[in-house]
């Protein structure tokens, strides 16, 4: 047993923490945020150069990391700057699909190229199989109809992966088919998300080539499962570092602030409150690492679950505790914890919330028993 | 015991319901139900039909133009005009400052701020806190010096609620260094539009400007603007906190609350089945609406015993504490109610009349904004953790 990084990672953590401490703040997220395309491009190219995109895949795909481990320690650091970046969509949900299924495009990804991710539906909640829009074979290749929505960094994007239906009824796992969809042959609506960083809802009416499709068609529920798994660990070890930058600005707080002649740190009240805290947030690591170790082995889902459904309870603590001792500070715009605390805060709204996960664990615990 | 309205407070339930059936404009209520943006002439709007059907003060006595109502009539005056989705009273003036100008005012200014409160000529806005006197308000540092038939004032208050639409402001003041801290603080009225007073918004996670920091750089203000004596200031603010802490339960709102959220899981579907028959959620919302019946019941027992001449002291603490995390439960499941559309925030969806759709349904927004902004529910008026301090030192005797 060796809860140790290794040397490498150790090096990508400490140097994404130093690069990202200057070269990021709330402000300059929240300009972004309301720029045209919601990434700050000078800045991702910097990462990619860091090797961001790159850590996610494995050296056999062209990349240099993969493994859950790598998943984590680059999203805990994207968590601690608060900072909205597409490497879940692009590099976690498209490319865990490119990687399966056109392994030529790796080496873009790894460049820093952003494939945006079109899977989600409006009437889906969180159910990955639900997909309404369709696939058509033509006599040269497939029409593609349907909307899609909260495609992150949509307009960042100059291709995506799209889900569609070749057959089966609407939530049905068989017959999900995945496309490469260059951006011009869809149409979006692009708006803010609270806690940073943009989406759209897409509108595909799209005619493409017979290669269009990754994979085989009908059989992509499997893949897209694997992607959402990676997706979600990366998500949670971003939820984690969003936790501990809003510990250290609420521990910061309490020992400054003062009322009543003391740091508000001093009433026991709010120590006790601190110390839960705390014991949750370390929770929410182990967790994390107990998903990050198992990404590749078999009880990858029971682990999915576990700390998805884990990390949402811990969020909404941490969000409302630190809120709330910090006082009316803690509602403003400016000060930098309601940035953090609302990007906390929007973890249970993608991948699905803490019971769609605690449902999900019933059933996978009990077959596990079984 | 007997649970029950009388015949008497369910026929003023009736005529309640009448008058907002009749004159509660849809616009409003419509604004109010989808959690659009209220404007300052919204509030106006309403405080104007209240007024002329006699009804804008609420807790006034009849000799200063008000209802005259007794506890169990404001009680049950409040929950059928949130369940109707009324705007609310914007309470600095009717709500806070008016009890305090009946109790402690002179007659000159009785006469003159009562009825332009009632009439909507004033908008007052609350100047309490300050960046050092948050829950130790004592601590206020913002300076009135005498100078002739003035006061002087230099400092800053903060956090006042719609303070941008206010013309004037009530003031806790500094005005002796000696002694007690609480014995140098006067309650002093600003005119806004005095030379030297800078209001500068504050906008709040929610993305709205809803409080301000208001400026005082050498405010002369007429010594005539006191109410009652000069550093009394403390027990005049403490009356007024416990006014402000009437309907602190907000029993109201939880209930119109809890139906939307109803309404709203109802209509989201999981697995092809509204989400509300998914037993973790309903679970949930069952919970919180066991808490909301016990709430409604230890709410009425408190006004009741209001209402035979007991003031609610120390349990309305109590109200405000359970009443506040049971709205926060609320907005809670609300949000995750919405799913994945709680995440997009289109802020010009919120205007009146705006042609920007929002994305998703259309109480998603409006979701995830009240949940962030009623985070302010435990922190203001006294937060949670003031109110769970005097509990214990006044009921539990600790
Ligand atoms: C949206 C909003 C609107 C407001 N509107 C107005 C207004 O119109 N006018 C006005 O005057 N004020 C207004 N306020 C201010 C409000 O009353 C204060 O925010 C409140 O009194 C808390 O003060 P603070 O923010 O300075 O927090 P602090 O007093 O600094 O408190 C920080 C944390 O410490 C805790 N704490 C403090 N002392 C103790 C203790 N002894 N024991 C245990 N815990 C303690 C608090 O509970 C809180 O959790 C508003 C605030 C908000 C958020």
């Amino acid at each position: 047993m060796d809860f140790n990084l290794t040397e490498e990672r150790q090096m990508l953590q400490d140097g994404l923490r130093r690069y990202l401490a200057d070269a990021t703040d709330h402000d300059k997220i929240a300009a972004t945020t309301d720029g045209p395309t919601g990434l700050d491009t000078p800045l991702w190219d910097a990462l990619t150069e860091m090797g961001l995109p790159g850590a996610m895949f494995t050296e056999d795909q062209g990349g240099f990391g993969g493994a859950g481990f790598d998943i984590m320690v680059v999203a805990e650091e994207l968590g601690r700057a608060g900072l909205p970046t597409p490497l879940i969509d692009s590099a976690l949900l498209s490319g865990t699909v490119i990687a399966q299924t056109r392994p030529d495009l790796v080496e873009d990804l790894v460049a820093g190229r952003i494939l945006g991710f079109a899977h989600a539906e409006a009437g889906a909640r969180y159910d990955l199989s639900h997909v309404t829009t369709r696939a058509e074979r033509t006599a040269d290749g497939w029409r593609i109809t349907g909307t899609k929505s909260l495609v992150q960094f949509a307009l960042a994007a100059d291709g995506f992966v799209v889900s569609a239906r070749t057959s089966g009824d609407v939530t049905s796992q068989d017959g999900i088919s995945l496309f490469l969809v260059p951006g011009d042959q869809v149409t979006l609506r692009d708006y803010p998300l609270n806690g940073g960083g943009r989406a759209a809802e897409m509108t595909i009416d799209a005619t493409l080539p017979e290669n269009a499709l990754l994979g085989e068609a009908g059989t992509a529920y499997t893949l897209l499962d694997t992607a959402h798994a990676r997706a979600t660990a990366a998500q949670c070890a971003e939820a984690l570092g969003l936790m501990e930058t809003i510990k250290t600005l609420t521990v910061e707080y309490l020992q400054q602030r003062k009322q009543f002649g003391q740091p508000i740190g001093k009433f026991q009240a709010l120590q006790h409150r601190m110390a839960d805290v705390l014991i949750e947030i370390e929770q929410a690591r182990s967790s994390v690492i107990n998903l990050c170790g198992n990404l590749d082995q078999p009880e990858r889902d029971l682990h999915v679950s576990a700390t998805k459904n884990l990390i949402g309870r811990a969020a909404r603590l941490v969000v409302e505790e630190s809120i709330q001792m910090h006082g009316g500070i803690g509602m403003t715009q400016e000060y930098a914890l309601g940035h953090f605390a609302k990007r906390l805060s929007m973890i249970d709204h993608r991948f699905g919330d803490v019971d769609h996960h605690l449902e999900r664990f019933i059933r996978l615990s009990m077959a596990r028993a079984a | 015991m007997d649970l029950g309205y009388t015949d008497e407070q369910k026929a003023f339930r009736d005529e309640v319901r009448a008058f907002l059936n009749d004159k509660l404009p849809k616009r409003l209520s419509d604004k109010v139900a989808g959690g659009k943006r209220l404007t300052k002439e919204d509030y106006e709007d309403w405080h104007a039909i209240l007024n002329d059907r006699g009804w804008l003060g609420v807790n006034w006595p009849k000799e200063h133009g008000g209802t005259g109502w007794d506890a169990v009539q404001r009680h049950i005056f409040e929950e059928e005009t949130t369940k109707a989705h009324a705007p609310r009273i914007v309470p600095f003036g009717l709500a806070m400052l008016g009890p305090v100008l009946m109790a402690f005012g002179s007659d000159a200014q009785k006469a003159h701020y009562l009825p332009r409160i009632l009439n909507g000529d004033d908008w007052w806005c609350q100047g309490y806190s300050e960046p050092g006197a948050g829950s130790d308000l004592a601590n206020v540092q913002t300076m009135a010096v005498r100078d002739g038939d003035d006061y002087i004032v230099n400092g800053q208050k903060t956090w006042t609620t719609l303070g941008q639409h206010a013309n004037w402001i009530f003031c806790l003041v500094r005005t002796s260094k000696e002694g007690k801290r609480q014995e140098g603080i006067s309650f002093l009225l600003i005119d806004m539009n005095t030379p030297g007073i800078e209001v500068r918004p504050i906008v709040l996670i929610d993305g709205e400007p809803e409080v301000n920091e208001v400026w005082f750089k050498d405010v002369r203000v007429p010594v005539g603007n006191l109410v009652g004596e000069e550093n009394k200031g403390w027990t005049y603010a403490k009356y007024l906190l416990t006014h402000e802490r009437t309907n602190i339960a907000g029993v109201g709102f939880a209930r119109a609350g809890l139906s939307a959220l109803k309404r709203i899981a109802g209509g989201q579907m999981e697995h092809g089945k509204p989400l509300i028959e998914n037993p973790f959620f309903a679970a949930k919302v069952a919970q919180v609406e066991i808490d909301l019946m016990a709430m409604a019941t230890t709410n009425l027992r408190t006004i009741s015993a209001a209402a035979e001449g007991q003031a609610p002291g120390a349990e309305s603490s109590m109200l405000k504490v359970k009443g506040t995390i049971i709205r926060q439960e609320i907005n809670a499941l609300t949000k995750q109610a919405v799913g994945p559309f709680a995440a997009p925030f289109i802020s010009e969806a919120l205007d009146e009349g705006s042609n920007v759709e929002p994305v998703g349904p259309d109480a998603a927004m409006p979701a995830t904004q009240a949940y962030f902004n009623n985070r302010k529910l435990s922190i203001y008026g006294g937060s949670n953790e003031v109110q769970r301090a005097i509990i214990s030192k006044t009921i539990l005797e600790l």
